[in-house]
């Protein structure tokens, strides 16, 4: 049985009587990589930070590979985990070769072996013509690489990225998700905190929904999507109407898109099949939930949900 | 250690390419040099003054620009990373808080003790050539290791400031309110209280106030041991009831270590 690299249990952090983020639970295996996701308060820098022992948890268990992050004998284990902050704006009047090395050093390489792994890690993010200038003369794609190669330093075993393709362009994007898939077969788990759904899907293994400080919903996008029940697109071409007219297939029809069928996952097939039998048919389109139709599902259960326990709060408080 | 060396270095470097080792070096020298060749031009001559003089002014101009450029050099240390976001960064990597904080107090300290070395060392040398008497040496090298205890225990009281604050702005206005108050306000202060109340306070109990302000320490150190005729105000009367050298030097040396030790404290306190 292998040991999971980061588990949670129970863990909360509450800054006086305010709970940034009430009981979570979670575990990531080695060679994982996890989406966090929900919007701005919503525990995810929390848990990062948690993780990263940088805050010990006012609540439960926080244990990152087999230790408590914020204790003295996960020193050691702490040069295995890489980190890119949200916001960090590095030391403007250093160049980026200057920067990097001093980070890698304090990861624990001697003086010269810094440096190489220095240009090693621009190389790879691809900033190594601009390695002498300061960071002061960066744009903000460059800064944000920069940063990712800060993260990289020492081959992680854990990497927590807050926001890591804000700023860059597509290319570097595919670059990023690129060095994230390769460090992921290396064995290294990763969790990715994003706001820019389109695009991560095809990177994670699993995602967790957080909404102010509670966990909604965590699992492969697979299961997210049956616990949502999302309806499947379909969209036919070629039939001229004929769906309308179709008693079984008609129900499926909404009145904002006439032309798509909105199927529950369990009947796709029937479906696809009566939709096969139609004369005339020229082509299909289907369309699962993504992932940024499951977050907002799962974000609007929770809108209607939150209210009573708010008011409760008011109630409380005055 | 190696942690700390790597953070002292990296402090020590940014002195040198912000111009602070050059800049602080040349004020100290010619402030010095100047002194000690225009030190008596108020009693009409132009020339090596004597060594008293010489010393006691610039003992006295000292204490109010050390205090004050290591509040500068240091205030935004801690605040400034905070406000960047790279305080949080190094907090992830292997790296305690006592190790950042005295790597850069190592680095930083340098900058001011090196500059203060450098900057009085070059006209006490130039002294000792003038007049060829091994006791410039000996005043100037107590004139100098005061000097930067001095500015040592105000970097430490700036790691106070740029610790308790979350602005940048804020850290200098209190670097400036501490400058102020230490520097200046705290004289008046005594002054007034040895003036104003009567039979308020002995001489012993003036001393003793004196060792709750580290500029007033430094004073002690270097004017104790020159004529009177040098010296005024307060001072005058709290050198008469001295202490030992070595006791106004240990007492310096706890204005540093004890702000230190109170910003570690702070610091681990300190929620991010």
């Amino acid at each position: 049985m292998n040991i999971p690299i980061v588990s949670l249990s129970d863990a909360g952090k509450s800054y006086n009587d305010l709970d940034v983020l009430k009981s979570v639970t979670m575990q990531l295996n080695q060679g994982e990589v996890m989406g966090l996701f929900g919007h701005n308060g919503a525990g995810k820098t929390t848990i990062m930070k948690l993780i990263l022992g940088v805050i010990s948890p006012s609540r439960g268990k926080v244990e990152v590979m087999g230790m408590a992050p914020d204790s003295k004998e996960a020193w050691h284990s702490r040069s295995k985990v890489g980190y890119l902050p949200e916001n960090v704006s590095f030391y403007e009047q250093l160049t980026g070769l200057e920067v990097l090395s001093y980070f890698t050093k304090l990861k624990g390489f001697t003086n010269k072996k810094a440096k190489k792994q220095a240009i090693d890690l621009l190389e790879q993010v691809g900033i190594t013509h601009a390695m002498k200038r300061q960071v002061k003369t960066y744009s903000k794609g460059m800064r944000q690489r920069l940063g990712l190669a800060q993260a990289f330093i020492g081959e992680p075993k854990l990497l927590l990225l807050d926001e890591p393709t804000v700023g860059l362009d597509p290319i570097a994007t595919r670059d990023f998700y690129k060095t994230v898939d390769q460090l992921k077969s290396n064995g290294s788990s990763v969790i990715l905190c994003s706001h820019v759904l389109p695009g991560v899907e095809q990177h994670i293994d699993r995602a967790m929904i957080l909404s102010t400080g509670q966990l909604l919903a965590m699992g492969t996008l697979a299961e997210l999507r049956q616990q949502a029940a999302l309806p499947v697109a379909i969209k036919p071409s070629g039939l001229n109407g004929s769906v309308a007219n179709d008693n079984k297939l008609n129900r499926f029809l909404t009145a904002n898109c006439p032309d798509t069928l909105m199927v529950p996952e369990q009947e796709k097939l029937t479906v696809l099949s009566q939709l096969l039998n139609h004369e005339g048919l020229a082509d299909l389109h289907v369309e699962s939930a993504n992932l940024e139709q499951v977050y907002q599902h799962f974000l609007s259960l929770t809108e209607n949900s939150l209210q009573e326990p708010l008011l409760q709060v008011k109630g409380a408080t005055s | 250690m190696r942690q700390i060396f790597t953070v002292a270095n990296k402090e020590f470097h940014d002195g040198l390419r912000n111009r602070w080792l050059i800049s602080i070096t040349l004020i100290f020298a010619l402030l010095s040099i100047g002194l000690t060749y225009f030190g008596a031009a108020a009693s009409g001559a132009v020339g090596v003054a004597s060594l008293s003089t010489t010393v006691a002014s610039l003992a006295s101009l000292s204490v109010f620009l050390i205090p004050l450029i290591a509040l500068l050099l240091s205030y935004d240390s801690f605040v400034g990373e905070q406000e960047s976001g790279t305080l949080l960064l190094l907090l992830t990597y292997p790296l305690s808080k006592s190790q950042l904080l005295l790597g850069k107090f190592i680095g930083q300290g340098s900058i001011i003790a090196l500059a203060t070395l450098l900057g009085f060392g070059a006209s006490a040398v130039l002294l000792y050539f003038q007049l060829g008497d091994i006791e410039v040496l000996t005043s100037f090298s107590i004139f100098i290791f005061s000097a930067i205890l001095l500015g040592l225990s105000f970097t430490a009281i700036s790691y106070l400031i740029s610790l308790s604050v979350s602005e940048k702005s804020k850290a200098a206005g209190f670097a400036l309110i501490t400058w102020f108050l230490f520097a200046l306000a705290f004289d008046l202060a005594l002054l007034a209280l040895l003036v104003g109340v009567e039979q308020g306070i002995s001489q012993n109990g003036l001393t003793q106030l004196m060792m709750l302000n580290p500029t007033d320490i430094f004073r002690l150190v270097n004017l104790a041991g020159l004529d009177n005729s040098d010296v005024n105000g307060v001072l005058s009367v709290a050198i008469n009831a001295s202490l030992p050298q070595e006791q106004l030097i240990a007492a310096l040396l706890a204005w540093v270590v004890l702000p230190l030790t109170l910003a570690i404290f702070i610091f681990k306190r300190k929620k991010l």
